[in-house]
Parts: structure tokens; C-alpha cells; sequence
């Protein structure tokens, strides 16, 4: 590699940079600045009024609860498309493969409706409901967290498992996309090593190949859940949006903002915007952690 | 150099040419894998896709054509169109200019700008549509310019009121929550592929006299068009079908601040499904277009390194 100076040849940096940096601070930086802004005038018992009475509280158990179990499961049926599309020939794959982007490119509005077309009683998969009333639905007492395995044997749509199937929608190609190209890169000669020294195939898998998956596996769960934490438009037609039992925390700034409650409405954005955050922060520390860990 | 001497690897493909069998699956495992993986992609992906063509002709092409005539319609088509006809070009200017300045040049901050780019990203639409909010309201920043007493600029304030100046509930509000949403897109998609590239051609072109914008337009350009192309392709995907911060913008007026998505809530929350569906019909082949565009460049892009 060429050794860089300090200063570079090419021109254009100051022009560029201060676009870029001008752009950012004009859509991004200030207008985010206003929700953090608009709260810090509020007193603290409000705030906490504002952000912690049930109803709110409510609202975080579902978003989070559904979004870290649509990550769950994104995580475990990722791992295996991504498994199968970059390991094993298939007619057709090329379609399968560009399908895994569907999640990103279809508008939510039109996911939300469609899935609700599947998902509703009286819906393409209406016949599904016998299946989890009868099968997912008497899991629960062997479930320790009773509560969860309560409502998957209620109903599908215009309840909490319609808000699971639009998260695990949205979150797909998250998991798919991080792991694809690291699996790509695996190098053969680490499993035929392996199986030298006389380890079982499912003894490669466990030892050598998922250790070197974990890092894009965790940074694919985590994309996966931040997106689904945020999710407005899929979830809102087939969540049946219930207060207190199947409000999404988005949903419910959106009712804030109806009611004309604009302090309320900021303080539980200004939660939800501080644990995406944090949560983009962990998965910027986990990439590197990738990267590190691949390239020994 | 490692990116270059990575992609010489992948070309080559020793790992995909020649499989030893101890690095296989057996034939049972292989095909209850890829069983699995179909089934899931299938009730997760295909079957609402077919879905929103299925629910679209159920009553019929006509009904389907129909819901197209509607003025309503064709007005919320309009918006998104210039929404994207916008926000598209808006966030191109801004992605090559960030591409250039991170990929071209060393600097203090670089990761932390890096970090910032991709923040819309990380917040909710509803949460991107609630800042334009506070800041354009009525009860916001700007209400609160417009109902002063003894406002800074008095002349600014009347020509504002004069003008009956709006953002939220309007047209530009939406036209600002889509560029939001859609900001890092062109960025994202530039940033690592002009990494990837380095900076030796760009030398040349200006150690043989090239000035800046030549330099650009012949090297840089021809080098990253077919990413540029993606990006733009998905940047207007998500621009066209943003439905939650525009929800918050656009104070649903029909004819007037209805954008697709929105004109789709509407019909469906009215039991229009049809109509609903015939509209989201248009927005899940634009997805469909991109897909395939996206594959196409894939080919492209790979065939080009083989």
C-alpha cells in the first residue's frame, strides 16, 4: 500500500467534509437535538411520569419482549438460510437469494397489510390456528415464562403473535446479510483440519465453525432487534393495538402526539432514542470484534 | 491491499470449486437444511408477497384499474413522486460528497462520522417523523416564531405568515422525514465500495494534470456507478414506501398531504381492501424491481472480478 501523507493529493476534502459534516448537522444532528431539547425543560417527576406509568411500561415489555424473540428466532433460521445459500446448490437459488432483501425494499404499509391478509382468522393461513391454540398453546405449563407462551396459543393476528410474525418479517435479512459474507470467507482448510484430527462433522460444526460465526451472529441478532424496537408501519395493521396488551411503544408516541401530549410523546422517545443508541454503539463494538477476530 | 488480495481469493474460489467430502454435509442433513430454510423464507417472505398481488385482482381487473382512476389516488401518487423526485437527489449529493471525503482522506473524527451517518438508521420512523414535529409545529419551534409578540426579524415573521408558511401537514415536512429516513442509503452503499478502491487511480489522473471535477467524473464515477446505481435504486425504494415518519408529517389530508402508503392505510382501515391492495400492488413491484436490479448488478459486479 502506498504510504499516505498526512495531506492528501486529491482535491476537494474541505469542500466534501464540510458538506458532509453541514448536511448531517442540518437533517440529522439538530432535529434530533430538539427531542433531547424539548425534554430537558421537563421536571423530573414529570419526566418519570411521562415514561414510566403502566400503560408505557406496558408498551416497553411488549416492544422489547416481541423484538428480542423475533431476533431470537431471525437468528436461528438466519444462521440456517444463510447456511444453505452459501454452502449448498440449489435450483433457484439466485431468487432465493435476492428474496432475503424482500423485507428491506417492500414498504412496511404493504407488509402490514399483507401479512394481516395471511395471518387473520379468516386469513390464507386461517387454518394455522387449531395448530397454535391446540400445539404452541398447551406448551405453556411445561413454560416457565408462562405469560409468553400464554398469548401464542390465542390467537395469530390482531394480537401479540401478529406483532411477532411483522418483527420477524422486518428483522430477516438482518441476520442473513451479516453472516453470509463471513461464512463466504470460512476457510475450508480449518474444517478438513478438523476432520484430520478426527472430529466428527457435528464436532466441526460446534467448535470450529460457530465460534468463528458468533461475532456476525450476535451483530446480525442485534441489527435485527434494534430494527424490529423501532418498527411502526408492518406491526400497527396486524398488532390490534390493544393499550396495555399489544401496544407497540412507537404506536403509543404516535397516540401522545394524537392527544396533542407533545412533552409525553418526546420523553418516551427520548427513552426509546437512547437505547437504540446504545444498542448501535454495542453493534459498532461487535463489528470490530468481528473484524479482530477474523483476521486471526 | 488485503481487500484486493481478499477479492483475487474469492475470484480464484478454492473453496467452492472443489468440495472435499469431509467438509460436506451428507445428502439427509443437506436437504432437511435447505427444506427449512425454504419453508421459512416461504411463509415469512413469498407468501405476502403473493399476498398483495393475490388480494389485489381477487375482485377483478377492473376493480383492480379502478382503484387507479380515483383522484385521491393519483394525487397520493403525485406526492410520492415528488417526495422521491426530491429526497433522492438530495441524499446522492450528500452520499458521494461523505463517501469522498471518508474514502479519499485521512482525518481526526472519521469513525465518529462514520458512526453519525448511520444513525437514522437507528431511530424509529415514528421517532424521525416526532422531531420534525417538534421542530416545524405548531407547537414547535417555528409556531412558536410565527405567534411572538415581539418576534427577532418582524418582517421575516409577517412574510412567513403572508405566505401562510407551512412544513408539518405539508408537503415539505414529508419531503424533510423522507430525507431523514432514507440518509444513509446512497452513503452506506458508496463508502464501502470506494474503500475497497483506494486512491492510486485518483493519484494518476491528478499526478497527469486532471483537476478535481475531471478527475471525479472520469475515474472516480466510472468506478463506483453500478453502487451508486443500487444506492439510488434503494434510497427511492424506501423514500416512495416510508410510511411511519410520514404518518407523523403529513396530518393526513386527502388529495393534499396522502402519500401511497398513507392512501393505502386510509382505503384499508375503510374496508376498501381491494383498492388498498391494487395501490400496494404498485409498491411491492417497485420492490421487486430493485431486487432484481440489485441481483442484475450483482452478476454484473461479480462476472466483472472473475
Amino acid at each position: 500500500m502506498s504510504s499516505r501523507s498526512a495531506r492528501s493529493i486529491l482535491p476537494g476534502f474541505g469542500l466534501s467534509l464540510g458538506f458532509t459534516v453541514a448536511y448531517l448537522s442540518i437533517i440529522v444532528l439538530l432535529p434530533l437535538s430538539a427531542a433531547f431539547i424539548k425534554t430537558s425543560g421537563m421536571s423530573w417527576d414529570a419526566f418519570v411520569e411521562a415514561v414510566a406509568s403502566p400503560r408505557v411500561l406496558a408498551a416497553y415489555r411488549v416492544s422489547f419482549g416481541i423484538s428480542f424473540l423475533a431476533a431470537a428466532v431471525n437468528a436461528f433460521f438466519g444462521l440456517i438460510v444463510a447456511w444453505v445459500l452459501v454452502r449448498y446448490p440449489f435450483p433457484g437459488k439466485r431468487v432465493v437469494d435476492a428474496l432475503v432483501d424482500l423485507p428491506f425494499a417492500l414498504p412496511t404499509a404493504v407488509a402490514g397489510i399483507a401479512l394481516t391478509a395471511i395471518y387473520a382468522r379468516n386469513g390464507w393461513a386461517g387454518f394455522l390456528e387449531p395448530l397454535w391454540a391446540g400445539g404452541v398453546g398447551r406448551l405453556e405449563q411445561w413454560m416457565p415464562w408462562g405469560s409468553w407462551a400464554e398469548w401464542l396459543g390465542v390467537k395469530i393476528a390482531f394480537d401479540r403473535p401478529g406483532i411477532f410474525i411483522a418483527l420477524t418479517f422486518i428483522g430477516l435479512p438482518f441476520v442473513v446479510r451479516t453472516l453470509q459474507p463471513v461464512l463466504e470467507e470460512l476457510e475450508p482448510e480449518l474444517e478438513e483440519a478438523s476432520a484430520t484430527l478426527g472430529a466428527t462433522r457435528w464436532q466441526t460444526i460446534r467448535k470450529v465453525i460457530l465460534p468463528e460465526l458468533t461475532p456476525a451472529l450476535i451483530t446480525g441478532f442485534a441489527m435485527a432487534f434494534a430494527r424490529a424496537l423501532g418498527e411502526y408501519g408492518s406491526v400497527v395493521f396486524i398488532a390490534g393495538n390493544m393499550p396495555m396488551h399489544s401496544e407497540i411503544t412507537p404506536l403509543l408516541i404516535i397516540t401522545k402526539l394524537e392527544q396533542y401530549d407533545y412533552r409525553g410523546a418526546t420523553a418516551i422517545a427520548v427513552v426509546m432514542l437512547v437505547s437504540s443508541f446504545v444498542l448501535l454503539l454495542l453493534i459498532n463494538l461487535l463489528q470490530k470484534w468481528s473484524r479482530r477476530h477474523h483476521k486471526i | 491491499m488485503a481487500s484486493a488480495v481478499s477479492h483475487l481469493h474469492k475470484a480464484a474460489g478454492p473453496a467452492h470449486g472443489h468440495p472435499s467430502r469431509v467438509t460436506q454435509d451428507s445428502p439427509w442433513v443437506r436437504r432437511s437444511l435447505t427444506g427449512v430454510a425454504l419453508l421459512f423464507l416461504m411463509g415469512f417472505v413469498l407468501l405476502p408477497l403473493a399476498a398483495v398481488f393475490v388480494e389485489a385482482l381477487r375482485k377483478g381487473l377492473d376493480v383492480f384499474l379502478q382503484a387507479f382512476a380515483d383522484p385521491y389516488a393519483l394525487a397520493a401518487i403525485k406526492l410520492t413522486l415528488t417526495t422521491a423526485a426530491i429526497a433522492v437527489p438530495a441524499n446522492v449529493v450528500f452520499g458521494i460528497a461523505a463517501a469522498w471525503c471518508i474514502t479519499k482522506f485521512q482525518f481526526r473524527g472519521k469513525s465518529v462520522l462514520i458512526t453519525l451517518i448511520d444513525l437514522p438508521f437507528a431511530v424509529s420512523p415514528v421517532i424521525s417523523g416526532l422531531i420534525f414535529v417538534l421542530l416545524f409545529g405548531l407547537q414547535g419551534w417555528l409556531g412558536q416564531y410565527l405567534n411572538a409578540e415581539a418576534p427577532w426579524f418582524p418582517w421575516l415573521q409577517q412574510w412567513l405568515i403572508e405566505q401562510d408558511f407551512k412544513i408539518i401537514f405539508a408537503t415539505p415536512g414529508i419531503v424533510l422525514a423522507t430525507i431523514f429516513v432514507t440518509f444513509p442509503f446512497v452513503a452506506r452503499e458508496l463508502i464501502p465500495l470506494m474503500q475497497a478502491q483506494g486512491v492510486d487511480e485518483e493519484y494518476a489522473a491528478v499526478t497527469l494534470g486532471a483537476n478535481g471535477w475531471q478527475t471525479f467524473w472520469r475515474v472516480t464515477l466510472p468506478n463506483i456507478k453500478w453502487g451508486l446505481f443500487y444506492g439510488v435504486v434503494l434510497c427511492n425504494a424506501r423514500a416512495m414506501g416510508e410510511f411511519g415518519a410520514v404518518s407523523v408529517v403529513s396530518g393526513h389530508v386527502r388529495g393534499e398531504t396522502n402519500t401511497m402508503p398513507l392512501h393505502i392505510e386510509i382505503l384499508y382501515n375503510e374496508y376498501h381492501f381491494a383498492a388498498a391492495f391494487a395501490v400496494a400492488s404498485l409498491l411491492a413491484l417497485l420492490a421487486i424491481v430493485t431486487l432484481v436490479l440489485k441481483s442484475i448488478i450483482e452478476w454484473r459486479h461479480g462476472r466483472a472480478n472473475a
